[in-house]
């Protein structure tokens, strides 16, 4: 029943495409949310025990001359992914409730993103899991270039091109493990021994072809501009889920072909996971847009993805996947305040502008909101991004103990920047200069806004504040499920 | 063997190229009738109101028989035998030739169409009586394994092509790329009959199956390298492969949109299709090797360089087009630069994905030059500044633009993709130890290298606004129906055999020996 989160969700963009624009919002609500209500049925109704292995939910043949099947399959790692998928695309669609300009359109491109991540966490054949893969790069082309504001074209370009990039490198290790086995069958691929030569070569392609997605280090670039060209949806989905696509498929793919050529690699992907980690929470220390320092601090958590990964035990990997869940959520929720909350009502993100507002008293739902997101996104006990960080760094500590230190320096920055950050953005001092009526904010006349934090914006936080929480609170509910999983893959034998 | 073959038979063989060609003549017949009161009065620049009825009633008989002889022909294709040969291969008929007439008949079909989409149609009747020769031409090279026969498809061919090119005589582009494609067309053929020459010179033979033998019982002379060599650089002129492809810009961009979206579609498939014949059977003894490591003098190597060459030039060169037509000019070179390498790759599998990709390619192009022919008609041009704010405008044929170019980039769901996928791997699978993989590379960078120019077109069309104030319903004439239609079932296609590829590229991989 999960593999109807494609279908739906595929049929609302059709959908999207024949009806008038006066249904546009109310479509792409609906179909998002009963992808999260599929993702949560499953969450509930799957046995446990099935959920350990890469079990089959469709099978059909595809084109046979080439033994493509369309072969969906889950376990804890793809359901877990799948429920972030299913979350920040409700999230991101209430925080879009007012687009006017092209409202189809915009909905259409933003729904075939989240089609294509439903169908690359799910799918079992390599093939079908590439297609999936590449059809989520030029959606966002869209979104950027038409519906984004700063720098647009340029972010939607780069972005576009870096993914197509890693896209290309991929291809090359599709097709080298497609003709090297003879099967496109996850599963079987995953059994198949390949020679130690092929993998030597075939592991860094792959892996760094996914990981340009997941933003790893000298390749992030596009991370920070395309966040912030990207409209507020875009970058949810972008940071929430898309980032996601490049670690989830680096694991499910990368790792568990060619396990014997990460184990030779493994050494400079944590050197890269760590310099990440440090750098951009460095970068993100000084920039002066709001947007930049979430978009570096993208990156920076990322990392944390990159270095579980590539810690290779059992615990830091499953760490890895949980964190990937709460970063999702984090990130859209980082971006829908300050993309959504402050910028629709300010028309700047510029921190020291902002500093001068002192909008905690003028938006206090905004702050509440950036608090806990602030909070969730440094690590402190209770949320999401504690239990995911301290899971990876006490798995790597077996492996990596040097890196697991440098790491956790680097948690420090990750604290000054994000305070900085909130402190600047909703508790300036009030600059003499900008008077406020009470409970307002200084407004452009010409723009006829809505003051006050809307329903919408409210439902989509409570729903993103309340995943990081429960998670946060009970992390067994997920890693119950993905440490099974992961532990049944077979780069950790 | 001839004196045994009745008058009857050969007609009966030969029917679907009979029909074309009668339903040429009839075209051409009605052509003169309906058009004559027009040509006179073309001398003057005024035109009247009727004289425009006029022409518009003769382009709609015109290309309504046109069409109707080609689904006729089609038809009679489907009604031939499975196999048969005559005369010693000169007229062979097995699937791979029926599906393959079939699809360059279907091609000229959508050419038909888009012809109606001519803002000013000039000799409506002796335009479709050409593009109906050269689809003549192109069933003759796809149903021939005789090298003598193959030359006078490709002079039938190619003779109506160059005129196509210069029908617009209002158009001083047209003039120059007709003479260009003429001069670089004719010295091709020029190399062709050369290499035939010497290849028969030293085999004694034309027909394929015969050189093929001879090849491989006698050691390779120094004549017979270069007879090879010269035979396929003309084809690499045909399939403007680089550094040969220097006539198609032009011939793109200058040509009326119909001759190019013949040019670049069904006359590329059916250059695929005798290129792969020649040279995997007739040359198959001297196939050499392309792999890194292990190369091997041969054809192979030699096509290996051309379509990396191709790919490279094709790609860096459409960079910096700021005309769509051009732009996908350079994109050809780069796409038959892929195509090869499916040759190059040499086996059943090899062959049928450069086949399955050169169709869907022609599939696709045909569609892209639809568009380029409603947005010249709409707004006189078809530069980027032309696209732009296209989707507000129209944007069911914004959409169908969106589903070419990025089946072009090769994006899923679209049959570039899937087209990619099976080329990509067919190499990889042949070379033995992955030793095809630089191709591959080569390709796979130039891929990515496209993505950029084709994401130029979409946003022209999709973000920049529009250059100039729409100006709505201008043109709205019924013929616009006709292309548009065509245009939305080329994009459906383009969609369906990327969902679905194996609709194609089954009976592709049956029909190939």
């Amino acid at each position: 029943m999960i593999a109807w989160t494609i279908y739906l969700t595929l049929a609302g963009a059709v959908l999207l495409l024949l009806l008038p624009c006066r249904f546009a919002r109310w479509i792409a609500l609906l179909t998002t949310i009963a992808g999260l209500a599929l993702g949560l049925i499953a969450l509930v109704r799957t046995p446990i025990a099935d959920l350990a292995h890469f079990t089959t939910i469709v099978r059909v043949p595809w084109v046979l001359a080439l033994g493509m099947n369309y072969h969906l399959a889950i376990d804890g790692v793809s359901l877990t992914m799948v429920l972030v998928t299913g979350i920040s695309a409700v999230s991101s669609v209430l925080f879009s409730w007012d687009v006017e300009h092209r409202q189809n359109e915009f909905f259409f491109w933003l729904l075939l993103v989240v089609a294509g991540c439903y169908g690359v966490f799910l799918s079992a054949d390599l093939f079908l899991f590439f297609a999936f893969y590449e059809l989520v790069i030029v959606p966002k082309y869209f979104l950027i270039a038409v519906f984004g504001s700063t720098n647009k074209e340029y972010g939607a370009m780069k972005l576009t091109l870096y993914s197509f990039f890693g896209g290309m490198l991929v291809f090359v290790g599709v097709l080298t493990a497609y003709v090297t086995a003879g099967t496109l069958d996850l599963n079987q691929l995953s059994q198949f021994q390949f020679s130690p030569q092929l993998q030597a070569w075939a592991l860094p392609v792959l892996f760094l072809g996914f990981a340009v997605l997941a933003g790893i280090w000298p390749l992030h670039t596009w991370a920070p501009t395309g966040h912030v060209a990207a409209p507020t949806a875009g970058s949810m989905l972008l940071a929430g889920i898309v980032m996601k696509l490049g670690s989830y498929a680096g694991l499910r793919v990368a790792m568990n072909l060619f396990p014997q050529g990460f184990q030779m690699w493994s050494k400079w992907i944590v050197l890269l996971a760590v310099v990440g980690i440090v750098y951009a929470a460095a970068v993100a220390l000084r920039q002066r847009d709001l947007k930049f320092v979430i978009g570096y601090s993208s990156v920076s958590h990322m990392g944390f993805v990159l270095l579980g990964l590539a810690a290779t035990t059992g615990l830091s990997v499953s760490g890895a996947v949980l964190q990937m869940f709460s970063h999702g959520v984090i990130a859209a929720l980082l971006f829908a305040v300050a993309g959504r909350m402050i910028y629709r009502r300010t028309h700047t993100r510029e921190l020291d502008v902002l500093a001068g507002m002192d909008l905690s008293d003028a938006l206090p739902f905004a702050a509440f909101t950036f608090i806990i997101a602030a909070a969730a996104s440094m690590g402190i006990p209770g949320f999401s991004g504690f239990a995911a960080e301290i899971t990876i760094l006490i798995g790597a500590w077996k492996t990596y103990p040097f890196a697991v230190w440098v790491t956790g320096a680097g948690m420090v920055l990750v604290a000054a920047f994000t305070l900085r950050a909130l402190k600047q953005s909703f508790f300036g001092e009030k600059e003499r200069g900008v008077h406020l009526q009470e409970g307002r904010v200084p407004l452009d006349p010409d723009w006829n806004e809505q003051q006050n934090i809307t329903a919408p914006e409210k439902c989509g936080a409570c729903l993103l504040m309340l995943a990081t929480l429960a998670v946060g609170l009970y992390p067994k509910v997920l890693l119950d499920r993905i440490m099974p999983a992961v532990e049944a893959m077979r780069f950790l034998k | 063997m001839i004196l045994t073959m009745s008058y009857f038979e050969l007609l009966k063989l030969a029917s679907p190229e009979t029909i074309v060609v009668i339903t040429a003549l009839a075209v051409l017949a009605i052509g003169l009738v309906t058009g004559h009161a027009k040509s006179r009065v073309t001398v003057s620049t005024m035109k009247s109101a009727q004289n425009t009825k006029d022409t518009s009633f003769a382009m709609g008989t015109c290309s309504a028989i046109a069409a109707l002889g080609l689904v006729i022909a089609i038809g009679t294709v489907l009604m031939l035998p499975r196999n048969a040969t005559l005369f010693g291969g000169m007229l062979v008929i097995t699937p791979l030739t029926s599906l393959f007439k079939i699809i360059c008949i279907a091609l000229a079909f959508f050419t038909v169409l888009l012809t109606t989409s001519e803002k000013e149609p000039r000799h409506p009747g002796e335009y479709l009586a050409l593009v109906l020769f050269a689809t003549v031409g192109l069933m003759l090279l796809v149903g021939s394994e005789e090298l003598l026969m193959i030359f006078i498809g490709l002079e039938l061919l190619g003779l109506s092509l160059y005129v196509m090119t210069a029908f617009d005589k209002t158009d001083v582009r047209s003039a120059e790329a007709g003479l260009k494609y003429l001069l670089f067309g004719s010295t091709s053929s020029a190399f062709t009959f050369f290499g035939i020459s010497l290849i028969y010179g030293m085999t004694g033979t034309t027909g394929l199956a015969g050189i093929s033998q001879k090849l491989g019982a006698a050691s390779v002379q120094p004549l017979l390298a270069v007879g090879i060599v010269m035979t396929l650089i003309g084809f690499a002129f045909k399939i403007a492969a680089a550094p040969f492809h220097l006539w198609a810009p032009d011939a793109y961009q200058g040509g009326p949109v119909p001759s190019a979206a013949f040019i670049a579609s069904a006359s590329k498939v059916a250059s695929f299709v005798v290129l792969g014949k020649i040279v995997l059977v007739g040359f198959a003894p001297l196939h050499g090797n392309a792999a890194w490591h292990a190369m091997v003098a041969g054809w192979s190597p030699m096509l290996a360089a051309l379509a990396a060459l191709s790919i490279l030039v094709g790609n860096l060169v459409a960079l910096a087009q700021s005309n769509v037509r051009r732009l996908l000019a350079y994109s050809a070179v780069a796409h038959s630069g892929y195509t090869l390498i499916g040759i190059v790759a040499g086996d059943r599998d090899g062959l049928s994905a450069a086949l399955f990709y050169a169709t869907i390619y022609a599939i696709t192009l045909v569609g892209a030059f639809g568009v380029v022919a409603m947005v010249r008609r709409e707004t006189g041009g078809d530069n980027f500044s032309n696209f732009r704010g296209l989707v507000s405008r129209s944007p069911l044929i914004a959409g169908c633009m969106c589903v070419f170019m990025l089946s072009l980039a090769g994006i899923p769901p679209l049959a570039g993709f899937f087209g990619k996928f099976y080329l990509f791997s067919a190499a990889l699978r042949a070379g033995a130890n992955n030793g095809l993989l630089w191709l591959v590379a080569v390709a796979l960078l130039g891929s990515f290298i496209s993505l950029y120019y084709y994401l130029m077109v979409l946003k022209a069309i999709f973000v920049d606004e529009p250059a100039f104030p729409p100006v709505r319903h201008v043109y709205v004439v019924p013929s616009d129906l006709l292309p548009r239609t065509a245009v939305v079932v080329l994009a459906m296609a383009v969609f369906l055999l990327g969902v679905a590829p194996e609709i194609l590229a089954a009976p592709i991989l049956a029909a190939v020996p």
